[in-house]
């Protein structure tokens, strides 16, 4: 487990990390909506000269039935060099893998064999529930002392509140809760942190029964979904600072904190306003002593014929572009926003984050657009670029197409299909261009849903830096 | 303290400094943190201060208990002690954390001395203390200790010197020449091989007992 040179995967600095060979493999998470078959890891050959470019190579099956897997990450990655607690010797090797509806956490072994990872431990609800209080996996990050995982429902699938739980970085046992003092926070969805600056950052989604059975009409527009996010101090375990965006931004999702440790600021995707049904990207930034945050990035929602519309969104006659996930590529230049209503993927430059300039688009699917990939013009795609990850050297782009299982069902009735895409990235003008080479699709998932990508070695958001 | 007693502290004092974890990396990313050197020069008296203080407990405390009986059992119970930390060091997973990244001083001291202390720098001094003659004519009686522990201060100040001489230099190296690319090349497992100085420093104990 330990080794005598450090992992070579970890990078002390984003700049290093970009410098990092391209990724031979990619992990997706896949599962069975039905749950009647297993969830499973799919390993993706994404080597240009391999002759299975763009093929899924390797499948392994969990142990139980309805995980619902959804997002993952490694056991350790570049954080391992930071000074604080430092032992670069252990290796990136190990995917963690929670199911979010069963509260499982997986371990996968991606050695010896990297296209046949193996599941060496699994750790059953009642320990998630016992040692820490929490239910619902969600988010993975591997800390510089552990591993950090974020979880929305409270002990036994209570409503909350939610946290995180930390895990030993070697034997995987459960810890504890991470918070030793969470002030006003109850909601919980993803972390992330300005590592050197002792300072994590969590936003909110919703409590087990606000997402199970499908987004709630009712709780949406009664405002009731996170519309938050809070500051907490590292190193002390404490909260600091509650910032609230106005409840009509409801669900702010996904955090991309700058990866330069020098840089105080970063990103919040906002799925929708109740307003106007638009999606927005925010910025927290220093203001002062106190944390801040400024609307960056707004993008309306479409107009369209009812009838083209799913029931929940008939009323309203417009599609809402949905952004539920951003990612930020590790120069800190670019930021991908995933628009899973609307069917886009947008890019912007962010070299100056607080006025982004959109520099590229590509559409795939879209609840009513169903624009079809360039190596398959004649198939209709359903779901939208949702899961975004970004390569390290952030030339390439992988999006996924499914969201969470019941909403899928809701805002893709007539079937969210699985499709996953690879887009090419022109780094010094921006823009994307779809691979028209990698594009796994419809059965070669066999009957799962795709959602996460991880890349073999890491990726923009798994990865943080000690050192600029 | 003979001279080769003076050197052996100084070489472990060394090989203390030169391992990332003792704090010189630590120096080194507060001076990038801050594109200071100065910051990395101002960190580095603080960790010093508490590997000194860890390893100086040590140090007085053998030195001054130390009489001709006692001698024999203290080296008996160190070297078992030794190799039994050493041989925990190599085998545990468990990973030393106690702060965050922005400490005052004080707390950067506090940080190297648990560290310090953790890694058991103190108890790897214990074969060279022990095996120093026993001074003066009044060895055995207690009224000896105070001279006995100064020995022992000094034995820790002449480790903490050329620990901090080897980490000055290891950080102002990383920081100003090879950058902190080369932690990805040059690192590596000091970890390991300080597991194995322990159990090594335990048997030698052992045996001079």
């Amino acid at each position: 487990m330990t080794r005598w040179t450090p992992d070579p995967t970890f990078y002390p600095s984003p700049s290093q990390a970009a410098t990092a060979p391209a990724e031979k493999l990619a992990y997706v998470a896949a599962f069975d909506r039905s749950a009647s078959r297993p969830d499973a890891i799919a390993v993706l050959d994404t080597d240009p000269d391999s002759p299975d470019y763009g093929r899924v190579v390797g499948w392994t099956d969990l142990p139980h039935l309805g995980d619902e897997v959804h997002h993952f990450g490694w056991n350790a990655c570049s954080s391992a060099l930071c000074p604080t607690a430092p032992h670069p010797h252990v290796e990136r090797r190990y995917l963690i893998v929670p199911g979010l509806r069963s509260s499982r956490i997986h371990v996968l072994d991606t050695q010896p064999d990297p296209r046949q990872p193996q599941v060496v431990k699994v750790i059953g609800p009642e320990e998630l529930s016992k040692r820490a209080g929490y239910s619902r996996p969600h988010t993975v990050h591997c800390g510089p002392d552990g591993i950090y995982l974020s979880a929305l429902g409270g002990a036994d699938g209570a409503e909350g509140p939610g946290g995180i739980a930390i895990l030993d970085h070697t034997t995987f046992d459960v810890r504890g809760a991470w918070e030793a003092d969470r002030g006003p926070q109850f909601l919980a969805y993803d972390v992330w942190w300005h590592l050197t600056q002792d300072v994590l950052v969590t936003s909110e989604w919703g409590t087990p029964s606000m997402i199970e059975d499908g987004i709630i009409g009712e709780l949406l527009l009664g405002r009731r979904y996170g519309h938050a996010i809070h500051f907490w101090d590292l190193a002390k375990r404490r909260h600091v600072q509650r910032v609230d965006l106005g409840d009509q931004y409801q669900m702010p999702l996904e955090l991309r904190p700058a990866h330069d440790p020098r840089k105080s600021y970063g990103f919040v995707g906002v799925v929708i306003s109740v307003e106007d049904l638009s999606a927005s990207v925010w910025l927290w930034h220093r203001d002062g002593d106190a944390w801040a945050v400024t609307k960056v990035i707004d993008i309306p929602a479409e107009p369209a014929d009812p009838a083209d519309l799913p029931d929940l969104l008939k009323p309203f006659g417009a599609v809402p572009p949905l952004v539920t996930d951003i990612d930020l590529s590790v120069d800190d230049k670019f930021l991908y926003v995933s628009c899973w209503g609307t069917g886009e993927l947008r890019q912007y430059d962010v070299s100056d984050p607080l006025h982004p300039v959109q520099t590229g688009s590509v559409h795939l699917g879209g609840i009513v657009r169903r624009t079809a990939h360039p190596s398959a013009p004649d198939e209709a795609l359903a779901g939208g670029p949702q899961m975004v990850e970004v390569s390290r050297d952030g030339r390439r782009v992988y999006v996924s197409n499914s969201l969470y299982g019941s909403w899928d069902d809701q805002f893709y009735p007539d079937g969210v299909g699985a499709w996953l895409a690879k887009l090419d990235v022109d780094v010094d003008a921006g823009g994307l261009t779809p691979d028209e080479r990698f594009f796994p699709h419809g059965e070669e998932f066999r009957g799962r849903r795709v959602h996460q990508t991880r890349l073999q070695g890491g990726d923009a958001s798994s990865d943080s830096y000690c050192f600029p | 303290m003979t001279v080769r007693t003076l050197a052996t502290l100084a070489a472990l004092g060394a090989f203390h400094g030169l391992n990332p974890a003792m704090g010189w990396l630590f120096a080194v990313a507060r001076g990038l943190q801050e594109r200071d050197r100065a910051a990395l020069l101002r960190a580095l008296p603080p960790i010093a201060a508490g590997h000194l203080a860890s390893v100086a407990i040590v140090a007085a405390l053998v030195t001054a208990t130390r009489s001709v009986t006692a001698s024999t059992a203290l080296a008996v119970v160190g070297g078992v002690l030794l190799v039994g930390f050493g041989l925990w060091r190599l085998l545990s997973e468990r990973h030393f954390r106690w702060a965050g990244m922005r400490l005052s001083s004080a707390q950067l001291a506090g940080w190297s001395f648990l560290m310090s202390s953790a890694h058991g720098a103190g108890l790897m001094l214990l074969p060279v203390l022990v095996a120093e003659p026993v001074s003066g004519g009044h060895s055995g009686h207690l009224a000896a200790a105070p001279v006995g522990a100064l020995t022992g201060l000094a034995a820790a100040g002449v480790h903490t010197v050329a620990m901090l001489g080897t980490a000055l230099v290891v950080a102002v190296l990383v920081y100003q020449v090879l950058g902190v690319g080369v932690l990805r090349r040059a690192w590596f497992n000091v970890d390991r091989l300080w597991a194995g100085v322990l159990v090594a420093a335990g048997l030698v104990t052992l045996i001079r007992a």
